[in-house]
C-alpha cells in the first residue's frame, strides 16, 4: 500500500484515496496554526475577546486597520524590526555561504598540508549547536564591547559548519576533476577555475546554502536575544516575543497589542514562505545530497 | 604559520623534482587560501568563545571577596545542582519521546509521499514541509494562541463533544504542549530529507523485489528504510543535539505559563538565567559547557548503540 514504486505508479497511476484522506487530515493539522492566524489577524480585540468563533472570520475583516496600526504603533518600530531581520538575514546568509562555497571547494580539490586535521576538526564542531555558542560569544564580545551592536548579531551567523560540509560533499561528487585539470591545462588560473568552471556545477548546493544560512539568521532568537538591549536593534523574533512579554504581563489591559502580535507573527513568515516556494527547485536538490551522507 | 612552513617544504621539494613541486606548492597555498577565510571565522567565533568561556568557568564569583579560582568546582557544583540536573532530565526524557515521534511522522509522510503521485501529495509535501520556514519563536507564540484559554479554539472543539478542553499550560501538560510544537515544527523537514533518499533510490531495486514475490509493506519495510537508513542516522543525530540544547519555544511560552515553566526549565533557559538573569557568568559558562558534555555524552551513546545494531538494519 505504501510501497509503490514509481515505475508502477507510472504504469497505472495511483489514486490511493484512503492514504490520499489520511494525508488531507495531516495537512489541516499543519495548517491550522497559519489558519487560526490569518482568520484572527483580521479582527480587532473585540473581535478577538468577544467570544466568537476562534477559527472564523468574525463580522468586521480589517486587516487594513490592523496593518496601519501594526506599522504605526510605538513610532513603527515593527517596520524597523522586519528591516533589521532582512539586514541581519542577508548579511549572514550571503557572507556564510561565501565562506562555506570557498572553504568546501577548497577541502574537496586540493590536497593541502593539514587538510584531514582541519576538516575533522569541523565534522567535530559540527556537534556544537549555535545555541551552545551564544553564552561564549556573548561573553568575548563584551569583553571587546561589541554587544548590543549589529556586528553582535551578523558576524555570528557567518559560521556555518554544515555548510562548509555540504559545500565539500557537494563539490566532490559534482565537480569531476578532469575538467577542472582541462581548465588549468588550457591555461586558466586557479581563480578562474573556480569561478567559471566549478562554481556554476555548484550553483544548486549554493543557492541551499544561501537559503538555509538566510533563515538560520533570520529565525534566531536566542543570540539576539543574548547580544542586544537596544529595542531599535531587534530582529523580528525578539521583537514579537517582548510584545508577547509584555501583553502576558497585564493581562487585560493590553488586549489591543495582541491583534498586533498575531498579524505581525503572519507578517514577519511571509518573505520565507515566499523564499522557499520560489526556490523549491534548487534547495530540494541540495538537501538530498546533505541527507544522503 | 603552518602555511609557510609548507611553502618552503614545498620549495625545497621543488629543487628536486621542478613541475610536481610546483604542482605540490600550488595545492598547499590554493587550499589554504580558499579554507582560510573560514578557518579565521571558525578561530575566531568558534574556538575563541569556547576557550575563554572554559577559561571563565574556572572561576567563582562571590558577593563578598570578587572572583576566585576554584578549577572545576563549578562543575561539581553544576552536577549536584538539582535544577540543573532537573533540566537535563527533562530534555532526555523529552527527547526519548520528542525525537521517535518526530522521525515516525516524517518517515511515514515520505513513504506515503514517495509511493502515491498526485497534484494533491505535491501539495501536502510543501504544506507540510512548511512550519520549517516559520522562526521557531513565531511558531512558539503561533501554538501559545492555540494553547490559550481565552482565545483558543480548544475550548470551542472539545465544548462540541462535551468535554473539557486540556490545558497544555498545566503542570502535567506542558510535556506534551511542547512535543507537539516541535513535531509540527520539524517532522516536515526531516521528511524533505527522508523523501529525497528515497527518490535517490533505483527503482529497478523494486521490480526486482516484486519479481521474488515482495509485497508493497515488505519492500517498504525490507528495501526502502533500510536503504535510507544514513540519513535516518544523520536526522537522528541533529535532533538529539538540537532537542538537548532546548531553548525558545520553553522560553517564549514561560510568558503564558510562567507557573508552569520555571526559568531553570531546561539547562539552557538555566545558563541564560544565570548569565543574564543574576550576571553570574562563570557559573553560566560553567552550565553551558556541563550541557555540551552531556550532549557530547548522549550523541556517543547513540552512535555507539547505532553501531552495533547496524546489522540489524
Amino acid at each position: 500500500m505504501i510501497g509503490s514504486s514509481r515505475a508502477g505508479a507510472r504504469r497505472r497511476p495511483q489514486r490511493h484515496l484512503p492514504l490520499q484522506i489520511f494525508l488531507g487530515f495531516v495537512v489541516v493539522y499543519f495548517l491550522v496554526p497559519f489558519w487560526w492566524v490569518i482568520v484572527n489577524s483580521s479582527k480587532d480585540a473585540s473581535g478577538l475577546f468577544g467570544g466568537g468563533n476562534t477559527l472564523w472570520f468574525a463580522d468586521r475583516i480589517d486587516y487594513f486597520g490592523n496593518l496601519q496600526r501594526l506599522f504605526t504603533y510605538d513610532g513603527g518600530i515593527y517596520g524597523r524590526w522586519i528591516l533589521n531581520s532582512t539586514l541581519y538575514a542577508l548579511a549572514g546568509g550571503i557572507g556564510a555561504t561565501i565562506l562555506a562555497v570557498m572553504a568546501g571547494y577548497g577541502f574537496a580539490k586540493y590536497r593541502f598540508a593539514g587538510r584531514r586535521f582541519s576538516f575533522s576538526v569541523l565534522l567535530g564542531a559540527l556537534m556544537v549547536p549555535a545555541t551552545a555558542l551564544v553564552i561564549p560569544t556573548f561573553m568575548m564580545f563584551s569583553g571587546l564591547g561589541l554587544t548590543n551592536t549589529i556586528w553582535a548579531v551578523i558576524l555570528p551567523s557567518l559560521l556555518n559548519p554544515f555548510g562548509v560540509y555540504l559545500m565539500h560533499v557537494y563539490a566532490r561528487d559534482a565537480v569531476p576533476d578532469e575538467i577542472l585539470d582541462a581548465a588549468r591545462v588550457d591555461g586558466a588560473g586557479e581563480l578562474r577555475t573556480f569561478f567559471q568552471v566549478a562554481f556554476p556545477l555548484m550553483r544548486p548546493a549554493v543557492v541551499t546554502v544561501l537559503l538555509l544560512s538566510a533563515v538560520a539568521s533570520w529565525n534566531n532568537y536566542f543570540l539576539p536575544l543574548a547580544m542586544l538591549s537596544d529595542n531599535r536593534l531587534f530582529p523580528v523574533t525578539v521583537g514579537l516575543g517582548l510584545w508577547q512579554g509584555i501583553a502576558s504581563a497585564n493581562n487585560a489591559g493590553s488586549t489591543s497589542l495582541w491583534s498586533l502580535i498575531i498579524l505581525g507573527a503572519l507578517v514577519s513568515v511571509i518573505p520565507l514562505i515566499i523564499a522557499f516556494f520560489t526556490l523549491q527547485r534548487h534547495w530540494r536538490g541540495g538537501l538530498s545530497v546533505g541527507g544522503l551522507r | 604559520m603552518t602555511l609557510l612552513i609548507e611553502e618552503s617544504a614545498a620549495r625545497t621539494q621543488k629543487k628536486t623534482k621542478k613541475v610536481r613541486g610546483k604542482v605540490r606548492l600550488r595545492e598547499h597555498v590554493m587550499g589554504w587560501l580558499f579554507v582560510g577565510p573560514f578557518g579565521i571565522v571558525f578561530l575566531a567565533l568558534l574556538i575563541a568563545p569556547l576557550a575563554y568561556a572554559f577559561y571563565l568557568s574556572l572561576w567563582q564569583k562571590k558577593l563578598i571577596g570578587g572572583v576566585s579560582f576554584v578549577f572545576l568546582g563549578n562543575y561539581v557544583k553544576a552536577f549536584t545542582d538539582p535544577t540543573f540536573l532537573s533540566g537535563v532530565w527533562f530534555v532526555i526524557r523529552f527527547s526519548l519521546v520528542a525525537i521517535p515521534l518526530q522521525i515516525i511522522v516524517a518517515l511515514v509522510m515520505a513513504l506515503i509521499l514517495d509511493g502515491v503521485t498526485s497534484l494533491f501529495t505535491r501539495f501536502s509535501r510543501l504544506m507540510i514541509f512548511l512550519p520549517y520556514a516559520i522562526p521557531t519563536v513565531i511558531g512558539a507564540v503561533m501554538w501559545g494562541f492555540l494553547y490559550s484559554k481565552s482565545f483558543g479554539p480548544l475550548s470551542d472543539i472539545f465544548g462540541l463533544f462535551g468535554a473539557t478542553a486540556p490545558d497544555f499550560f498545566s503542570k502535567n501538560l506542558i510535556f506534551y504542549g511542547l512535543v507537539n510544537i516541535v513535531t509540527w515544527q520539524w517532522s516536515g523537514y526531516y521528511m524533505i530529507i527522508l523523501y529525497a533518499a528515497l527518490q535517490g533510490i533505483d527503482p529497478a531495486l523494486y521490480e526486482a523485489a516484486r519479481m521474488d514475490g515482495a509485497g508493497k509493506w515488505q519492500i517498504a519495510l525490507r528495501i526502502k528504510i533500510p536503504l535510507i537508513a544514513p540519513a535516518l542516522l544523520l536526522i537522528l543525530v541533529f535532533s538529539l543535539i538540537g532537542t538537548l540544547q532546548f531553548f525558545n519555544e520553553p522560553q517564549i511560552l514561560r510568558n503564558l505559563a510562567a507557573g508552569t515553566i520555571s526559568p531553570g526549565f531546561t539547562p539552557n533557559m538555566y545558563a541564560y538565567q544565570q548569565a543574564f538573569g543574576l550576571a553570574n557568568f562563570t557559573y553560566g559558562s560553567a552550565i553551558s559547557f556541563a550541557l555540551g558534555g552531556v550532549v557530547f555524552a548522549c550523541v556517543y551513546l547513540f552512535l555507539f548503540f547505532t553501531r552495533k545494531r547496524r546489522s540489524f538494519f
